[in-house]
């Protein structure tokens, strides 16, 4: 069981910040997300947290202590690498019982937390095998098992699905997870994958160029991005901007189609826009509805089935190019001209200056 | 642009057979996926296509003529690898122009800057042409080394995954992008990926491989919606398809291990066979004849996974945006009865007789 807290917590490489100075307290029993494309600073920070990277300023505390300049030995984590890191001369079970041994737990007590942790993750068929004969699934399905068998107070993890093939890593994420809900267990995550951190996270702290971005519930980062950075890093495809000019209600758009600002917005854009009238709308694929006597007109650029449902991609004017979820019996050919709304609750607006969202008085 | 027809193609290395007796025809203007794991023949076809490995039986034709015999120099066809093979001390345009200054070519300057231009407007690359190709984001380089292909004008366009090396945004607009400019200039594509999401939204129609063999040739639809085998159910969707023994019992159907049960379809079954379900035909609502519980959450924002626990049995189901669950609430759900798939003991679809 485990807080982790970080207070202004930074590190730099020669005059370049890797992390600018971040506070972020993971609570106890949580699953923590770190997001981000790659050199972000996710990994730095995690490193950090481990003590596998020292931090050029700020504080860490584990459970109120301060560890910030522990070794890692002594901050009573465990890091999960993307890679599995496993011993070839050893089969599945002395690998996991290896960090017990270490610690001259008595063999009867090893045994028994290997035999828990090997039940919990289903792999008591493997014991006897070397990693070399083991899948990459099952390799990691080790690691994890290894990394569980100490009881660390927390578990680091970096990107330990990264090297799986799609379908393995969409079994995993859920197995974590089960895990996590399992043992709850205070847990930091690293990942580029949006999904990935969407499935899993309590929390996401989405990174971008060493600043935290954003941190809230999959729900808040979905619905509620803070800037135009995850507003299009969230979501498959990401949210949909359309830049545009703000007057007396209505934004003008590109290919010029007026969109009538829902009633409540209008004030806050007066007031938020200072004057100038530029701003950027911004949407989900599904808030968008296709009818003719929708405002926004548009030409279809391209339309594709994605399973269960239809994405259809489409032209405002000058390739600014959006795209609309539709169920499976819309699709139209390419250069169709079409009309479309949005759902007045899900319409977002960003300040195209400091690209962050412009916010409502009250939230929902 | 070009038909492109394989027929009883097949290509083995050592003891390993590639291809195995592979026909398929490529229509003229077709944008045709072929679809499979790591190893499943789909390069090696593409290559055998290209000239580039030799078959060991079987004829490629174009247009109905046999070019079995032919260089790949003297195929016409154009290669789009995933690497990026572009010269880096060349600028865009010289890349560009390269293969129409060939020896065998030799195009006019003016044509030449014509084709070139009109290639970097089409990829959007028009501010990149005097650039040197080093000098790009990989986002970028894709698309030059697509234009070279396209400023060919070829019989065919080869692809080898050339999305897979972008990065998640960049493969998107990428993807959307190569499908309006081969509807909008046609030419005849084969696109070779293991991404099924690739695979359902370009193609016209896909082929499903498997160990060197054509499992299932369809549009995105028909693959989707009647899979031939559980290898092809199970290749496209994601969530996955859900897939579980069943077993007839007195006119009923009964999941192996579980409490979903469901009226038999009037169509003759094995008495144990492969029950498919995918997750946006398991409908969560209130008062559903079915009862499980839920074992987790999986909110990805547009929609939500929502693992359901019935019997030994998990079930996934996709609801549309976020979820009001919990873990381990008790759910009642149901299941679209018309778009549910059998599959004998073999893994070959029964087909609903009209």
């Amino acid at each position: 069981m485990a807080t982790i807290e970080l207070r202004q917590v930074e590190k730099k490489f020669g005059p370049n910040y890797a992390v600018r100075p971040m506070d972020l307290t993971i609570k106890d029993g949580e699953f923590l997300v770190l997001l981000g494309p790659s050199g972000c600073g996710k990994t730095t920070t995690l490193r950090m947290i481990s003590g596998l990277e020292t931090v050029t300023g700020g504080n860490i505390y584990l459970n109120q202590r301060n560890v910030t300049w522990a070794k890692p030995s002594e901050r009573d984590i465990a890091f999960v690498f993307q890679f599995f890191a496993l011993y070839p001369h050893l089969n599945a079970r002395e690998n996991i019982a290896f960090p017990l041994q270490a610690q001259q737990v008595p063999r009867s007590e090893v045994n028994r937390r290997v035999e828990e942790v090997v039940r919990l993750l289903r792999i008591e068929h493997l014991l006897n095998q070397r990693p070399g004969s083991l899948s990459s699934g099952d390799q990691q399905r080790v690691a994890l098992a290894r990394a569980l068998v100490r009881r660390p107070a927390a578990f680091l993890m970096d990107e330990p699905l990264g090297a799986l093939d799609a379908d393995f890593r969409e079994t995993m994420r859920a197995e974590i997870k089960h895990l996590h809900i399992a043992q709850h267990a205070t847990t930091v995550y690293v990942t580029h994958d949006q999904i990935e951190a969407m499935a899993m996270g309590d929390r996401i702290v989405v990174m971008s160029a060493a600043v935290v971005q954003q941190v809230g519930t999959p729900a808040e980062v979905y619905y509620d991005p803070a800037n135009l950075f995850v507003a299009r890093f969230i979501g498959s495809p990401g949210m949909n901007l359309m830049s545009g000019k703000y007057a007396e209600g209505v934004v003008v758009l590109p290919g010029g189609g007026r969109y009538p600002v829902p009633s409540e917005w209008q004030p806050i854009l007066s007031s938020a826009l200072n004057g100038s009238g530029d701003v950027i709308v911004g949407f989900r694929p599904e808030a968008a509805n296709v009818s003719e006597d929708a405002p926004i007109p548009a030409e279809v650029y391209a339309s594709d089935l994605h399973g269960g449902f239809n994405m259809l991609h489409l032209d405002l004017g000058d390739n600014n190019i959006v795209h609309a979820r539709t169920n499976r019996q819309i699709s139209y050919p390419i250069g169709t001209k079409m009309r479309f709304g949005l759902d007045p609750a899900m319409v977002r607006f960003f300040n195209p200056k400091t690209e962050a969202a412009i916010r409502r008085e009250v939230r929902q | 642009m070009s038909e492109v027809a394989l027929q009883h193609v097949t290509k083995r290395f050592k003891q390993v057979v590639a291809v195995n007796d592979l026909s398929l025809t490529v229509k003229s203007g077709e944008f045709f996926v072929l679809l499979g794991p790591t190893g499943a023949g789909k390069t090696t076809t593409l290559r055998i296509i290209a000239g580039l490995e030799k078959h060991d039986e079987g004829h490629v034709l174009f247009d109905g003529q046999a070019v079995d015999g032919l260089q790949p120099s003297d195929r016409d066809i154009a290669f789009v690898f995933q690497q990026y093979s572009l010269y880096p001390t060349m600028s865009v345009y010289d890349n560009l122009a390269f293969p129409l200054r060939s020896p065998m070519r030799r195009t006019p300057e003016p044509e030449i800057k014509m084709r070139v231009q009109r290639t970097a407007e089409l990829l959007r690359i028009t501010h990149l042409l005097e650039r040197k190709t080093a000098r790009l984001s990989g986002g970028e380089m894709q698309r030059v080394s697509i234009g070279r292909a396209i400023v060919r004008e070829p019989r065919i366009f080869l692809m080898d995954e050339p999305l897979s090396n972008l990065d998640a945004k960049l493969r998107e607009a990428l993807r959307i992008e190569l499908k309006h400019i081969q509807k909008t200039q046609s030419g005849t594509v084969l696109f070779v990926t293991h991404d099924q999401i690739e695979a359902l939204t370009m193609a016209d129609r896909i082929g499903v491989l498997k160990e060197g063999r054509l499992i299932q040739v369809g549009t995105p639809t028909d693959i989707y919606d009647r899979p031939a085998t559980t290898f092809v159910a199970q290749i496209v969707g994601t969530p996955r398809i859900n897939l579980h023994q069943a077993v007839r019992d007195n006119g009923s159907l009964q999941l192996v291990n579980s409490t979903v049960r469901l009226p038999a379809p009037p169509v003759s079954l094995p008495e144990t066979f492969m029950l498919g379900i995918r997750p946006e035909d398991v409908r969560i609502a209130p008062g559903g004849p079915l009862n499980g519980r839920v074992a987790l959450i999986e909110p990805l924002g547009v929609e939500t996974v929502i693992h359901i626990k019935a019997g030994d049995v998990n079930l996934l189901s996709i609801i549309p945006g976020m979820s009001n669950l919990h873990i381990n609430d008790e759910v009642q759900f149901d299941v679209v009865r018309e778009r549910l798939h059998y599959f004998n003991p073999d893994g070959t679809r029964v087909y609903l007789t009209p």
